[in-house]
């Protein structure tokens, strides 16, 4: 028998970025008991690193833009794949949601009028970011952390949680452990929200932090709930490739957004090269024109840049593949020109770009304002996660809801930067709301005890192995091969390569051994980790095995085309009774007459 | 079109880090001699010594990009964040010490318990806006919120409290808030909506007056926020201003306030 404390909630909240904090503040205002779960401090989630803002229409900055071009532009983005109810729901209510940042303090940059400004950005078609300089994720994770303390809710800090617990086929809790002490703990709730965001850690070169090893995805499909869309991880463009210790960290859009431009080793724009027939009635074709746009004028189309993301880095993958990349095997990105044309440029880039200006300097000795960047892509998010209902976020599984990162639906294929910090609000508020309903509705349910026991065995064997085994080495074997065998161009081979990886790694995973005892022991949190990053590997590899044509994130060598057969079904998989993965396509869902109309209304 | 600078003098080697290795105060530091590349920053070190010869050695980290302030420790004796200190600002001659920090208790190896940070936020009065304008929506210029973005910057790494000598050395954490958390309270006072008076907290129980402006905080800062000029001096300037000055302090004898 194992030792182990009970607290019961009527909500417990897995994950404390922007959408956790948001849930836990909805669920706490319907006045039921919530319980906080973070396995890091409070405030330090992966939210911090957002960067470039928070996409909402609100107009303050071009009063054409409304929800309708918002929810066009997503689908756009995701190329119909999404969700479209989820979609329609996030550009509808964004605006609203960042307003009600700012009545809890939160303060973003402001318009000539003193209202909240917004920057144009990748995709969206008209200036729609709020933003705080570079700086939005921590505005937003410190603004909902202020405001959440006052309200009663019980965070448990650098706690873990091992598994889910259910009562028959509804959800009865989640078996946790505090990291300080190594003390299990049994969180006992009614419902239960993940928000545990990405899978990034699944590959050697990502812009995610530690925390990113696909928990709330994995606790879900082995908790019996569906995952969508896991072949969709997106490479972002611009990450740094130098120095080797920082290589994958971010280089927000943003650069873009105020005029960076990018160029290969002959000094050539090649973005201007390589414009998909899709956008190119919205996309400028040459540099006067961009820069009009750059710098506010209505009638100019976007810069090439300012493409989606999954086209940026396969054209910045094609430039250092043919040989024209610099010299540590990236690009350049080069914002230090805008002082051709602005009188005070170093000065502007610093002021709207300040944490990349500190980034550079520190870390690579180099003045943005001076030189430009090196950059490529790295592994930024992953818009497959759990399937909700687009409305109350609730999972196939009874009193599991997911929201943010971990759940799918709305960015489908491709998610457009910015679009993720208000996925975060909308549905973690939804999420939030929904729990407290259900947990109000519903009774008690019974504690699993024979459960309990079992994983409190499992999560213990680490210890108690012998031999050689170490858990930070098949980690890092993982990152490596899965980086090269399914990353940005994929291939039928390489990634059946990868499944038998996977299988090898984790009956090495099943030997891992663990030092020292369980006080703040990082040698058994990765050991532990290693469970939930082999799932989201697993599920990643076959779903992008069954997608053979290239769309949105997904792109395969071998099937570089799109599949008109393919743009009718979302891959979805589900952990079978024999406990191997299954995987179904089921029909995309269908667009209303209203969304057909709104598409084409912004056709052009 | 020039590349990346090559990244200083000291472009890799070999080096001895001494880590403070132990649990709730009681330890010794520990030497592990290890290679590293240029570019590398000190967690980067510390997480090669975790993967490679002392795999239960704790640290707390995060986004190891600056932005979450967790990898906070004292580096050679300066409070720092890890993973922006990088390897060519070392002298690498001599063994590099890494300990956590000391205004804190201790956990294990490098981590603290900082949770009294959390404590003191939650006794801070909450923001508290004006009604915003007929539309719903509030105004506020650009220059007017400036200050306060500065001050919105704080990654929350509690270096500055660790170097705050009111807390560091004479360890008065029950009657001093420190500078954090002037700052945070400076940023809802300076916040051009906010209605609400944390004056009255910040003379009694929240201590501004034990600052004696020594300006460790505003050294050790990783975002150069300057805590002592633009944060802390404004608040005693507020307290003094409500406590101290003559006419006031008269017509508080009239009042009975």
């Amino acid at each position: 028998m194992a030792e182990y404390q009970v607290l019961e909630h009527d909500v417990l909240v897995i994950g404390a970025g922007g959408a956790g904090l948001r849930a836990a503040i909805e669920a706490s205002a319907n006045g039921v008991k919530v319980g906080l779960v973070t396995k890091s401090l409070l405030g330090k989630a992966h939210t911090v690193m957002a960067e470039g803002g928070v996409a909402a229409a609100m107009a303050n900055v071009d009063d054409r833009d409304n929800w309708r071009v918002h929810f066009a532009d997503t689908m756009r983005g995701g190329q119909y794949l999404n969700h479209p109810r989820m979609a329609e729901l996030h550009a509808k209510e964004a605006p609203e949601r960042v307003r009600e940042l700012e009545a809890w303090g939160a303060l973003f940059d402001r318009t000539k009028d003193g209202r909240i400004l917004q920057r144009n950005f990748g995709g969206h078609r008209y200036a729609r970011l709020a933003h705080v300089g570079d700086r939005t994720g921590l505005e937003m994770i410190r603004t909902l952390q202020d405001h959440g303390i006052h309200l009663g809710i019980d965070v448990h800090m650098e706690h873990t949680v091992v598994d889910l617990l259910k009562d028959g086929d509804r959800i009865a809790g989640a078996f946790a452990y505090d990291r300080e002490r190594g003390r299990f703990k049994v969180f006992h709730a009614k419902a239960v929200v993940l928000a545990t965001g990405g899978i990034g850690r699944a590959f050697q070169i990502t812009s995610n932090s530690w925390e990113y090893t696909g928990d709330g995805h994995s606790l879900a499909y082995h908790a019996g709930a569906s995952l969508k869309d896991m072949e969709f991880v997106q490479f972002h463009p611009t990450g740094m490739v130098w120095p080797p210790s920082v290589r994958g960290l971010l280089v927000t859009e943003g650069v873009r957004g105020e005029g960076g431009v990018l160029r290969n080793k002959e000094g050539r724009r090649f973005m201007f090269d390589d414009i998909p027939d899709n956008y190119k009635l919205q996309t400028a074709d040459n540099e006067e024109e961009a820069w009009r746009y750059t710098i506010g004028d209505k009638n100019a189309r976007r810069p090439p840049e300012l493409l989606t993301r999954d086209h940026v880095a396969r054209c910045i993958a094609r430039e250092v593949r043919e040989g024209r990349g610099s010299p540590h095997g990236g690009v350049f990105l080069d914002i230090a020109w805008i002082k051709e044309k602005l009188p005070n440029a170093a000065e502007h880039i610093k002021r709207k770009l300040p944490s990349m200006y500190h980034q550079f300097k520190q870390l690579a000795d180099l003045d943005i304002t001076q030189e430009p960047m090196e950059i490529g892509p790295t592994t930024h998010y992953m818009m497959g996660g759990v399937n909700v209902h687009p409305d109350s976020q609730m999972s196939d599984v009874p009193g599991l809801f997911a929201a943010g990162e971990c759940a799918a639906g709305l960015h489908g294929a491709n998610r457009l930067g910015g679009n993720s910090l208000s996925d975060l609000i909308v549905f973690g508020k939804r999420a939030g709301e929904f729990a407290a309903k259900f947990a109000k509705e519903h009774s008690t349910p019974a504690l699993p005890k024979d459960r309990v026991d079992a994983v409190a065995r499992i999560a213990l064997e680490p210890f108690e192995r012998q031999g050689t085994e170490s858990a930070y080495d098949i980690q890092h074997e993982l990152q490596e091969r899965m980086q090269a065998l399914v990353g940005i161009v994929r291939r039928q081979e390489e990634m059946e390569e990868a499944v038998a990886m996977i299988r090898r790694l984790e009956s090495r995973a099943a030997k891992a051994v663990v030092h020292g005892n369980r006080e703040y022991n990082p040698g058994w949190h990765t050991a532990l980790d290693l469970r939930h990053l082999l799932t989201v590997s697993e599920a990643i590899t076959i779903a992008g095995l069954d997608r053979k044509e290239s769309r949105g994130a997904h792109f395969r060598d071998d099937f570089p085309n799109k599949d008109p057969e393919a743009s009718k079904f979302n891959i979805v998989i589900v952990k079978g009774p024999d406990g191997a993965m299954q995987l179904k396509r089921v029909p995309v869902v269908p667009l209303t007459e209203e969304h057909k109309k709104i598409i084409e209304e912004n056709q052009a | 079109m020039s590349g990346h600078g090559s990244g200083g003098t000291n472009t890799g080697g070999s080096a001895v880090f001494r880590i403070w290795r132990g649990e709730r105060g009681k330890g010794d530091f520990a030497d592990y001699k290890t290679e590293f590349s240029g570019g590398m920053v000190v967690l980067d070190v510390i997480h090669k010594i975790q993967a490679s010869q002392a795999g239960d050695l704790a640290v707390r980290w995060n986004c190891k990009a600056g932005k979450c302030g967790s990898c906070s420790a004292e580096i050679n004796g300066m409070p720092k964040l890890m993973c922006m200190t990088r390897m060519n600002q070392i002298d690498v001659t001599k063994p590099v010490t890494v300990e956590p920090m000391q205004a804190f208790p201790h956990v294990r190896d490098l981590v603290t318990d900082v949770s009294w940070n959390y404590e003191v936020k939650k006794r801070i009065k909450k923001y508290k806006p004006e009604k915003p304008g007929a539309d719903g929506q509030w105004r506020m210029q650009q220059d007017d919120v400036d200050r306060v973005q500065e001050f919105r910057k704080c990654i929350e790494c509690y270096l500055c409290q660790d170097v705050c000598h009111v807390l560091r050395d004479h360890h008065h954490h029950d009657k001093f808030i420190g500078p954090r958390f002037l700052v945070y309270s400076a940023a809802l006072e300076m916040h051009p909506l906010d209605t609400a008076d944390r004056v009255p907290d910040l003379h009694a129980e929240q201590g501004v007056g034990f600052c004696n402006i020594t300006k460790c905080c505003t050294k050790v800062c990783p975002e150069s926020i300057t805590i002592t000029d633009n944060a802390i001096i404004p608040l005693k300037e507020r307290v003094v201003d409500r406590y101290y000055d003559p006419v006031r302090k008269l017509f508080r004898v009239f009042t009975g306030g």
